[in-house]
């Protein structure tokens, strides 16, 4: 049994009429935290406990593979890595079953877009933000990628495209 | 009578669900995905069985896998609650099959709601304004029929929905492409390649009324204002819609009510209509326009479309009529009447609701998962707060930003507009980017605080407050129809 938005109306009503600014409730179940936050409203804080140890999972979380191996690059020129803007689906191309962005060997400049990273069901348009040739693709299609990892490398001098 | 009920849902909803289950004395088993075992819906619920990895479509979008979490469970009914399988065909027909209760409308039901043409004819069929417009089967006949029903356009898909799949078109050559273009997305994204075009009409309002149906009688629970959306995703909505003419709040909720009882609707369900706003003036003072456009102005509000399920701004009906939806939708679902005639619905007061979403405000509402280091919301008279996070929760990037969602019920909407100033002033959440100092911009602004505002006027808001260009960003570019994006709990 857990705390209902009733429960806590009630505790309030309780409370209002006492002289005290905070309550903290603490059970094998549930720490509540209330405080006094003036006009009536009262902020809370609620911590529910785990009631049982959760079933292990079956299937091992996916790795995150935050830096990959280095990959072999094309013998050209400085290597630039393109990132993860944020966390989230690394997507090779505008659709499924679509041709992807761009390939190894591909020439990008800066405002290429080179991928897309799908986070909480926003599509977010990676940019190459470099020119170059794709040496490296990091990454496979719908794998997960972490905040910063490395998703290309970009080789050849800078504005080349 | 129900005994146990898995709930296929995640986040805020699932938590939602097992509290009306548990004061009904439902049992309650939870199937969530990988990371989701550990969350605050899971510790609610009184077991948790594993649905699944993370990615929705092996999980929360897998009609197997939900039917046999039900079966291994043991319960004998799936609430599905928002988004995700909540108004998939194959789940109600899949439980069906296996001796399960489905809590939602009978499968024909989700199919005609779900297939956006059909649902329109059916509202003409019922007597509903439609927006001038019809199917279009290639580019040509799109330009033909919009240089008849007047510009600018929207496409859409008959199988989308919800903002999905939607496009405008201002002249035949934007339209000649976006129509192929959005054929090809909606083959794709929703697997049928249909698509129609309706007269654009803006500014508008988006109002919806809430219905209950037992396949008999249909009533209406008012209506709810839902203008508040950025990318066609609602922020915040409130009952009833502010300064709505009374004669057509009536007539709103009796059309809504015809196209329920015209379907013989049993479940919990929303219709969504488009109110114009100014369209009296336009049809005065136009002189440019051509006939078009005085038919098109003819009606004060047109058809949308109908949502069959429970929807994420349920409560701020709850907290208006006293009524706990989510316990109407188990009722009608265990096959009971309706306990409720229309005039047992009584409304009052003013209900406002804030999603709480992790967006970072600085950075265009960009998502922003991680974990919740510390999370305080406010608790007090006419205050109701639906979370499904707490301290050390998870925020997965593989699922929607919603959070949390703050309830504030006054006796008037001046008195809601104030609680929620207050409620959210005590707000706080750490670990995660959130669009709290955006609604706390909103209730203070004076357009939102007279009430009534268009679906235009967040994004210029938005770009007003934050000192940027009006428009969308370039977040979500290209792949607006994609199935992959907004399969998850959208809701609405």
């Amino acid at each position: 049994m857990t705390l209902s938005n009733e429960d806590v109306q009630d505790i309030l009503a309780l409370l209002d009429a006492l002289p005290f600014d905070e309550l903290t409730l603490e059970t094998s179940r549930f720490t509540l935290t209330l405080r006094r936050a003036g006009d009536g409203v009262w902020a809370q804080e609620t911590q529910v406990r785990a009631s049982s140890p959760v079933p292990a999972s079956p299937v091992p979380a996916s790795p995150v593979p935050a830096s990959p191996a280095p990959a072999s690059s094309l013998p050209a020129g400085p290597v630039r890595e393109v990132r993860a803007p944020l966390l989230g689906t690394f997507y090779r191309a505008p659709q499924p079953g679509a041709a992807p962005f761009v390939e190894v060997g591909s020439q990008v400049g800066p405002d290429t877009v080179v991928a897309i990273i799908e986070t909480m069901k926003l599509m977010n348009p990676v940019y190459a933000g470099t020119a170059g040739t794709v040496s490296d693709i990091c990454l496979d299609d719908g794998q997960f990628a972490a905040q910063d990892a490395v998703l290309m490398r970009v080789s050849g001098p800078a504005g080349s495209a | 009578m129900l005994r146990r009920v898995l709930i296929a849902n995640r986040g805020e909803i699932a938590a939602r669900i097992a509290a009306t289950c548990q004061r009904l004395g439902i049992e309650t088993v939870l199937a969530a995905s990988d990371p989701d075992l550990d969350s605050l819906p899971a510790r609610l619920a009184g077991r948790t069985v594993r649905l699944g990895p993370a990615p929705p479509a092996a999980s929360y979008l897998d009609v197997d896998a939900v039917v046999a979490a039900a079966m291994a469970a043991g319960a004998d009914a799936v609430h599905p609650g928002y988004g995700f399988l909540a108004e998939n065909p194959r789940l109600a027909r899949a439980c069906e099959a296996a001796g399960l209760v489905f809590i939602g409308p009978p499968p024909a039901q989700l199919e005609l709601a779900g297939d956006k043409l059909a649902a329109r004819s059916l509202a003409a069929a019922a007597g509903l304004p439609v927006l001038p417009g019809g199917e279009v089967s290639d580019p040509g006949q799109a330009v033909a029929l919009a240089r008849r029903i007047g510009w600018p356009v929207l496409i859409k898909a008959a199988g989308g929905g919800g903002g999905r799949g939607m496009r405008p078109a201002h002249s035949p050559g934007e339209l000649a492409a976006a129509a192929a273009q959005a054929a090809a997305e909606a083959r794709a994204a929703f697997g049928d390649p249909r698509i129609y075009l309706e007269r654009f009409a803006s500014p508008a309002r988006h109002v919806e009324v809430q219905l209950l149906g037992d396949g008999k009688r249909v009533i209406h629970i008012g209506d709810r204002d839902c203008s508040l959306q950025r990318r066609y995703q609602k922020v915040a909505e409130e009952a009833p819609a502010p300064g709505l003419e009374p004669g057509l709040r009536a007539a709103l909720r009796e059309a809504a009510v015809s196209f329920g009882t015209r379907l013989g609707y049993r479940g919990l369900g929303t219709v969504e209509f488009l109110v114009l706003t100014g369209a009296r003036t336009s049809t005065s003072t136009s002189t440019s326009d051509s006939d078009s456009d005085s038919a098109f102005y003819n009606s004060a509000f047109y058809f949308l479309e109908m949502n069959a399920r429970i929807q994420v701004e349920h409560p701020v009906t709850e907290a208006v009529s006293g009524l706990d939806l989510v316990a109407e939708q188990i009722a009608v679902a265990e096959g009971r009447p309706l306990r409720l005639t229309q005039a047992d619905v009584v409304l009052t007061g003013h209900a406002i609701e804030c999603r709480i979403n992790a967006e970072d405000w600085q950075q265009d509402l960009r998502p922003s998962p991680g974990t919740i280091t510390r999370a305080v919301f406010p608790a007090g008279p006419g205050v109701r707060v639906d979370t499904g996070v707490q301290a050390g929760s998870a925020v997965p990037p593989s699922y929607d930003s919603l959070l949390a969602k703050l309830i504030v019920h006054g006796a008037d909407r001046a008195q809601a507009v104030s609680r929620l100033r207050h409620a959210l002033d005590s707000c706080e959440i750490t670990g995660v980017a959130t669009n709290l100092p955006m609604h706390a911009r909103l209730v203070r602004d004076p357009a939102f605080v007279s009430g009534g505002v268009a679906t235009g006027f967040l994004t210029r808001f938005l770009a007003t407050s934050r000192g940027d260009e009006p428009g969308d960003g370039r977040a979500g570019d290209g792949r607006a129809g994609d199935g992959r994006a907004g399969m998850a709990a959208a809701g609405g």
